[in-house]
């Protein structure tokens, strides 16, 4: 057993739809009801250490989010344990679960995230009131402490989410996540919604905070570039399983999951030279759908390597080397 | 070759001049494109970039005579094929819109109509423009369809587009656009929506079946990645005007106005991990209420007095900018 700051041991979590009365008297009766479940986390195990970034990378749909909202206690699996720093971040149990405050998210969308009717001020005093980090006498001076770390006046703190652009906006989402004192941030895209010049603002601002308050991070994204940018390890989902996991460095210098190789072949660059020919490496076929995710290995379909054995048995995720470890048949144990 | 003010035949297919498009509202007029020419050549792929608000969807709306009231174009020249498109009624654009010129938009899940099968949609755009029988407007489509790289095509004329993943409608909407061989195509942030494995492909489709029909086309997106590597010769935008033009790898290799420079330079991909990205401070202008002078005057590092006037295009070669104070050449 590993004894990582977070860990996240085994953790699935299933959606299934939900059957009413009418569904099973006409279930009965003979008519089809689609009662298939989307398994959209699938057995994913992870650590992340004190202090590191730790990038999730994959396509929609490939669970990423969910994986994120359950690190953070907002989603219960259906199956599996997270732990910060040995605690669960949901008790177990009924209603109402007790969440943990150490990990706090920043979601993608700052025009929905934030309650229109809220001004800025109470909407970053909410947390730290409800569960006492600062008194009611205190919260002027410690909400406008933290909107000065985000890059804030004291003034916007009276002001509501629609009299801000969107990079601010993700500023006072910042805000209002870190003035629970978190240690562990869980950032969902947080750029994807933003202007490509307001775009390094916030991520030199997630830099600068994570040095500055020793935070540990996951910071998900499908964009390749930033995550490389941001991260000290980096996973790669697909299909609700991580297929590999490695130093940033080891992961786009020289990936080993054909998954990861061909997204990152995939991926334009930009070309600055006169005259060049560019081809787009493409993969082949389409995403499968994650009612019905192929057996065995999920990206076999896909593979341009795949053997009759990638289609029966999913493989374990095992080292293969250069501190990687990977999900893949085909790949030798080092 | 494009320039401004170089005196062009009119040669180009598609020749714009001095557009403006504002859009008058209760709190103001907003001057959504202010200022824009451009040419784009046959068979040209040309790459119009910008944030958003700064005009380069508008641009492309105003092209196709799709700007909705309160909008208007207030002046300006649009010249397809010789064409004055701006002096055209309704009924004239809408013969040329599917026929001589399409566009592709952002979100295929938003352009197909839900309760159509994909064969009755590409057939209502095939009897648009001309009257076929049955059988030969569902062979059309099948071969259209199979174009876009849409295997079994003639079976998935009956499906509806809820049965199409998000490659595959926006493959449809390119068959769609591509239908009566046009001449232009506007192409608004078609892979925006799609991942990336799924962009690589309809990248790779788009530029060969361009290159196959000698269709020109203008790639309008956000992304300067994938309009490195796609289009020939870039626009940048900002705040309703271009700001920058010229061949695309000359451009993002030695930008010589601040604004492509800094969009350049915070590409996360270019710098090294960990360290800050070089940022463009502070937020694109309200288009109500736009700086006098240069728009990007007070985002920018190299402004001075001079600034406050409005810089003129300049006249290069092949490329153009406006600044009074362009970046050098040597990197």
């Amino acid at each position: 057993m590993s004894d990582a700051f977070v860990r996240v041991d085994a953790v699935s979590r299933v959606f299934a739809p939900h059957v009413s009365l009418g569904d099973r008297i006409a279930a009965a009766l003979g008519s089809a009801v689609d009662r298939r479940a989307v398994r959209a986390v699938d057995g994913v195990s992870l650590d992340i250490e004190r202090g590191e970034v730790l990038g999730l990378v994959g396509e929609s749909g490939c669970g990423k989010s969910t994986l994120g909202r359950m690190i953070c206690g907002i989603l219960p699996p259906s199956s599996g344990t997270v732990l910060v720093g040995g605690e669960p971040v949901m008790s177990a149990g009924h209603r109402p679960r007790k969440r943990t405050t150490r990990v706090q998210m920043v979601f993608q969308d700052p025009y929905a995230s934030l309650d229109p009717r809220m001004r800025v001020g109470d909407t970053i005093a909410e947390g730290p009131l409800a569960h006492g980090i600062v008194t009611r006498a205190a919260v002027g001076e410690y909400v406008a402490a933290e909107l000065a770390r985000v890059g804030l006046e004291a003034d916007a703190a009276r002001r509501f989410p629609h009299q801000f652009s969107g990079g601010q906006r993700q500023r006072v989402a910042i805000a209002r996540a870190l003035a629970m004192r978190p240690e562990v941030l869980v950032c969902d895209e947080p750029v994807a919604s933003l202007d490509v010049s307001i775009q390094a603002q916030v991520l030199n601002l997630l830099m600068r905070l994570r040095r500055e308050l020793s935070l540990t991070m996951l910071f998900i994204s499908h964009h390749l570039g930033v995550v490389r940018h941001l991260s000290d390890r980096v996973a790669v989902m697909y299909l609700g399983r991580v297929v590999e996991v490695g130093s940033a460095a080891a992961i786009y210098d020289d990936p080993r999951h054909p998954y990861t190789r061909a997204l990152l072949a995939s991926l334009p660059k930009l070309i600055l030279e006169d005259d060049i020919v560019v081809t787009f490496q493409a993969i082949e076929g389409e995403l499968p759908s994650p009612l019905s995710p192929p057996p065995g290995c999920h990206f076999h379909q896909r593979c341009s390597m795949a053997q009759p054995q990638c289609a029966q048995l999913a493989p374990p995720m095992r080292s293969v080397g250069g501190g990687r470890i990977a999900a893949c048949h085909l790949l030798p144990e080092a | 070759m494009s320039r401004e003010g170089a005196g062009s035949s009119g040669s180009a297919l598609l020749r714009v001049r001095d557009l403006a498009t504002h859009f008058f509202t209760r709190t103001g007029v907003v001057k959504a494109v202010d200022g824009v020419s451009f040419d784009v050549d046959a068979g040209e792929i040309v790459g119009l970039v910008g944030e958003s608000g700064s005009g380069k969807s508008m641009t492309g709306y105003s092209i196709l005579g799709l700007v909705d009231a309160p909008g208007r174009i207030v002046r300006g020249s649009i010249r397809l094929e010789g064409r004055e498109l701006t002096e055209l009624p309704e009924a004239g654009l809408r013969a040329l819109r599917g026929k001589r010129m399409s566009m592709v938009f952002q979100d295929p899940m938003t352009t197909l109509n839900p309760v159509l099968t994909i064969g009755e949609q590409i057939r209502l755009a095939i009897e648009a423009h001309e009257r076929v029988s049955q059988a030969s407007a569902r062979e059309r489509s099948a071969s259209a369809l199979s174009r876009v790289g849409i295997p079994d095509a003639l079976r998935r004329l009956d499906a509806y587009p809820h049965q199409f993943s998000g490659g595959m409608r926006q493959r449809v909407a390119i068959a769609i656009a591509l239908l009566n061989r046009p001449r232009l195509i506007l192409a608004d942030e078609p892979t925006t929506a799609l991942d990336v494995s799924i962009q690589a492909q309809i990248l790779t489709e788009i530029k060969s079946l361009v290159r196959d029909l000698g269709t020109a086309l203008v790639w309008i997106s956000h992304d300067l990645v994938t309009v490195s590597a796609l289009s020939s010769r870039i626009l940048v935008m900002y705040a309703g005007r271009i700001v920058e033009q010229g061949p695309t790898a000359a451009v993002l290799r030695t930008p010589r106005h601040p604004y492509t420079r800094g969009l350049v330079d915070s590409l996360p991909s270019l710098g090294a991990p960990g360290r800050d990205l070089a940022q463009i401070p502070g937020n694109p202008p309200s288009l109500r209420d736009l700086p006098e002078g240069c728009s990007f005057r007070p985002r920018c590092p190299r402004a001075s007095d001079a600034c406050a006037i409005a810089p003129e295009t300049s006249e290069g070669v092949a490329r153009s900018w406006r600044c009074h104070h362009p970046l050098d050449l040597a990197p």
